[in-house]
């Protein structure tokens, strides 16, 4: 089978590859190896695979600059090196939601996004929504409709509503639960968060 | 460990058949002895109504510090090694060229002899970062021998299948139980169904995977661990590590989710207890996604098959149970409880066996054993009503039990479950069903009905869990318990509690727990926590009170038995103009002051304690894609007294919302081949989302049993589970026409029900 090419990168590794390359375990390292002495594009470059790029981040309405390494998600950085630990690593693999954080205002999943593309962007995590230890009204309608058991999915649920309601601030349920349906809630208290949904949504109308 | 060996009166024992033997015949019961005398049912302020979780604001904000937000200073990264072979003899263990690894600061072997299954750990290393670990883990050099594996149960009971234990052939039986004489039941019967029912694998898959952080104070282990289990872990850890309990602590602040697969001692964590004594350096020690679908287990399958004869009344005289369950190398669980104590039936048998694979052992899931056998029962109560021509519900009825005939022969101490009938009936609007399964009009290839399910589960509470109320000279109130929220509010639960006794609002009150070093208290597990711990906190603070009034009288100088609390103030009933505010009181005691609550024993030799429910699904089913869509469904719960609506009715959207996900939706796959798990991950494995939920209505019979705790309360989590996979799969019945007889009712099991209704079998 012919490999497709890389659009941007004909030469390169593509983000996948790289995305791949944090996997765990003996695969993990068995794939990194011959990525070694390659390099990865970034808006301002590129990067060797494994060399530090520091890069230029407003997080939560700070800028920060930050050392990274050229395969390092968002999320390692903002957990590891930022101690924002509101988003949570649950699949590691773009499957469930939990590590949802803003990006430009776009809703991201941080574990499948590198953070030298966040480079120069702004990033928006949980722990940046309260604005001077009042809580944003989304927040405020996961506590008053109990939107939440374990508490774990919750910042990657607060985050894909704010950012929903945003952009459609009065919707449906049916509108609701489809833009909800990138998050995983395991302990399975969907009818909750909609309606806290739908109360942030008359909260944030009423602002 | 499954919640149901914390109930005192075990099933099987010769007391029990004794009394069951005594029982069973339906001769009016000797009269119990005096129950304590009940409460007076206060007006409650808190308890009962819906109150928003005291630590909601920290779960919203993402500064609630889970496991593994955990972060200390010098701290290493652990990573464990697994067989990938289902069946392997190790031959030798090299851990030198990892030691080697600049980084790599501990590493330890895990195993010798036989690997079992694939996933079973190996070797551990403990490095700087991630990364490191990783690579070091690859440079451990294991020699394997690979053996014949068998991951498939159908066939590891063949003759000439590789033998999984050493210690016991693959077939093993588990349970057995009589009472009557089922051959005369079925030669009396006016109808016998037989029918044989099939559950898959269901993996826990808790958001936040197993994991934990080590580290050493000097000879104290400090273990930060997810877990539904603080006490249980600590006593497992002193033993693994042969250091005296007290010499450990466990702490865990917030778990993302456990559901059973968390309620004891990990390996993990004793690996990374080791590696940190061995590097002397604090250890964290994470599952990944993959782990946790391999090696922290799973509910066992099931393959039950029913026989059951009842009158042309619907009077049910005979029930016998063969089942054949999955645990992987561990046994599988018993179904039974079901069968043998849901209904009333003067003559039932059971057999059960397990039948072990090379698969990871299985770990009590959210209700381990009732879920899969109210699946199989309540399906079959179905096709007997139809078989009888029969309402199902009226079926359900007529056979109403008001004793626990299995368990202990004892009457129940409280039984809502006609009550949760009568509730969820009206809710989903009973009348609208189809009279005879399949026999609804059809909008094109759309089918709708409408089916109900029942539950028992325990959920009583430990007695002898503790729980201290402090009392600070400045006012403040503090309440410390050594149990742990999983995620069901606990927290807000003691407040709650804590605050309605004393007078106050549950913002007033500092809670603590999820420490071992806390009294005492049970597992989260077994819908145990809020009847053993609140009334802990509820004696507790009885006795805070009571010192208080003592305190107020000695300062107002009148008698303790005139003085009244409301609103934060002692006042005098005889000269209300003499009175003291809460915090002037406090003063008085002029330290902090502990007044220690313990949950008092139950009247366990008369009654049996157990928690009921009923769960009635609407589905609408395509019959040409085979696709089951829940429209509707409506849930009645009887869990005792209710401590916060807002919180309980949470459990039950989880409780309804996981049985839909099970029986729809999650099944886990192994591959024959390799004798591995081929849907590790969030995306294979299939969980429900939002666009997957129904209507639901929540309603709680909310019975006070007096004689279970000082504030009438039963546990709601697991009884909450147990019925909604079934429901569901008798509603599809009642759409189609016929039962799908397996979970996870996926479009393809859908159509093959459908052509074996067509071949008219």
């Amino acid at each position: 089978m012919d490999k497709k090419p890389n659009r941007k990168d004909p030469g390169g590794v593509s983000r996948r590859d790289f995305i791949k390359g944090v996997g765990r375990g003996a695969l993990g390292t068995a794939v990194l190896a011959p990525l070694r002495g390659q390099t990865i594009g970034t808006k301002k470059g590129r990067v060797p695979v494994y060399e530090r790029k520091t890069i230029t981040l407003i997080v939560n309405a700070k800028k920060i600059d930050l050392a990274v390494e050229a395969n390092e998600t968002l999320l390692d950085a903002l957990r590891d090196r930022l101690d924002l630990t509101g988003a949570k690593k649950v699949c590691d693999r773009g499957e469930c939601g939990g590590c949802t954080v803003l990006l430009d205002d776009v809703p991201v999943y941080a574990c499948m996004t590198l953070a030298v593309r966040a480079d120069g962007k702004t990033v928006k995590t949980v722990e940046g929504l309260a604005e001077g230890g009042k809580l944003h009204p989304v927040q405020e309608a996961f506590i008053e409709k109990d939107g939440y058991q374990c508490g774990y999915c919750t910042p990657g649920f607060i985050m894909t509503t704010s950012a929903f309601l945003e952009k459609n601030p009065a919707p449906s349920l049916d509108e609701i639960k489809l833009a909800l349906s990138g998050n995983l809630c395991r302990c399975g208290n969907y009818a909750k968060i909609c309606g806290a949904v739908d109360t942030a949504a008359k909260k944030m109308k009423g602002a | 460990m499954k919640g149901k060996e914390y109930i005192s009166v075990a099933r099987g024992d010769a007391e029990g058949q004794a009394r069951v033997a005594a029982t069973a015949a339906e001769k009016p019961a000797a009269k119990p002895a005096e129950p304590r005398p009940e409460p007076k049912a206060p007006e409650f302020k808190y308890i009962g109504k819906p109150t928003a979780r005291v630590d909601g604001r920290e779960i919203v904000t993402g500064r609630a510090k889970y496991t593994h937000d955990i972060k200390l200073r010098g701290m290493l990264i652990g990573k464990i090694l697994r067989s990938p072979y289902a069946a392997a003899e190790i031959v030798a263990i090299d851990l030198a060229p990892a030691l080697a690894l600049p980084g790599v600061m501990a590493a330890l072997k895990l195993a010798e002899g036989k690997v079992r299954y694939a996933g079973q750990q190996v070797a551990a290393v403990a490095a700087v970062d991630e990364r490191t670990a990783e690579k070091a883990l690859a440079l451990v050099k294991v020699e394997y021998k690979t053996l014949p594996h068998v991951v498939d149960w159908e066939k590891a009971g063949d003759a000439g299948a590789p033998q999984v234990r050493d210690d016991k052939p693959n077939v093993e039986r588990i349970n057995e139980y009589s009472r009557g004489d089922v051959e005369k039941g079925f030669a009396e019967a006016d109808v016998v169904v037989e029918r044989t029912y099939r559950t898959g694998f269901e993996v826990h898959n808790p958001t936040e995977t197993h994991g934990s952080v080590a580290v050493w104070e000097g000879d104290h282990l400090v273990v930060y661990d997810s877990t539904q289990g603080i006490h249980g872990v600590r006593d497992g850890l002193a033993r693994a590590l042969k250091l005296p309990a007290a010499n450990v602590t466990v702490i865990k602040n917030y778990m993302g989710g456990g559901f059973g697969s968390k309620l004891s001692l990990g390996d993990y964590t004793v690996a990374a207890a080791n590696l940190a004594r061995q590097a002397g350096r604090p250890v964290k020690m994470l599952n990944s996604r993959r782990d946790n679908a391999v090696c922290v287990g799973y509910r066992p399958s099931s393959r039950q098959t029913y026989k059951v004869g009842a009158k042309k009344d619907g009077t049910i005289v005979a029930f016998s149970l063969l089942n054949f369950a999955s645990g992987g190398i561990a046994a599988g669980d018993d179904v039974a409880e079901p069968v043998v104590d849901i209904y009333k039936c003067p003559n039932c048998k059971v057999e059960e066996h397990t039948v072990f694979t090379n698969v990871g052992a299985q770990r009590a899931m959210r209700a381990p054993g009732h879920t899969q056998g109210a699946f199989g029962l309540e399906s079959v109560m179905d096709e007997l009503a139809a078989a009888l021509d029969m309402d199902p519900l009226e079926l359900r009825r007529k056979n109403y039990s008001a004793r626990n005939l299995g368990d202990t022969g004892l009457p129940y101490s409280s039984k809502g479950l006609d009550q949760c009938y009568d509730l969820g009936a009206k809710a989903i609007g009973w009348e609208r069903r189809n009279r005879r399964p399949g026999e609804g009009s059809a909008s094109g290839p759309l089918r709708r009905g409408i089916g109900v399910a029942s539950s028992i589960w325990f959920g009583a509470g430990s007695p002898g869990t503790l729980a201290d109320v402090v009392l600070y000279p400045d006012g403040s109130v503090e309440v410390v318990c050594g149990t742990q929220d999983i995620g069901c509010g606990t927290r807000t639960h003691m407040a709650v509690v804590a605050a309605e006794t004393l007078g106050l609002e549950p913002k007033d009150i500092t809670v603590k727990l999820g420490n071992s070093d806390y009294p005492w208290a049970p597992i989260s597990g077994g819908s145990l926590t809020t009847p053993s711990v609140a009334p802990a906190v509820r004696d507790a603070a009885l006795k805070a009170v009571e010192r208080l009034k003592a305190v107020a009288a000695a300062r107002l100088k009148v008698e303790a038995g005139d003085i009244v609390m409301a609103d934060r103030k002692f006042a005098s009933k005889s000269d209300p103009a003499k009175s003291a505010s809460f915090a002037e009181v406090c003063r008085d005691l002029r330290r902090e002051t502990v007044f220690h609550g313990e949950r008092g024993g139950m009247p366990g030799d008369q009654y049996a304690f157990n928690t009921f429910g009923a769960h009635f699904a609407e589905v609408v089913v395509d019959v040409e894609t085979g696709r089951i869509r829940v429209l509707k469904y409506a849930a009645a719960q009887d869990s005792g007294r209710i401590i916060n609506k807002l919180t309980a009715e949470s459990q039950v959207v989880g409780g309804i919302t996981q049985g839909l996900s099970a029986g729809l939706y999650e099944e886990r796959v192994m591959d024959d081949m390799t004798g591995s798990v081929v849907n590790p991950n969030l995306r294979d494995y299939k969980i429900a989302t939002s666009l997957d939920i129904p209507e639901i209505e929540i309603l709680f019979a909310d019975i006070v049993d007096p004689r279970i705790n000082n504030l009438g309360t039963k546990g709601l989590g697991e009884p909450a589970r147990v019925p909604s996979s079934p429901a569901i799969a008798n509603a599809v019945y009642n759409a189609i026409g016929v039962h799908v007889r397996e979970i996870p009712m996926t479009p393809q099991r859908v159509l093959e029900a459908l052509k074996r209704k067509e071949a008219g079998s």
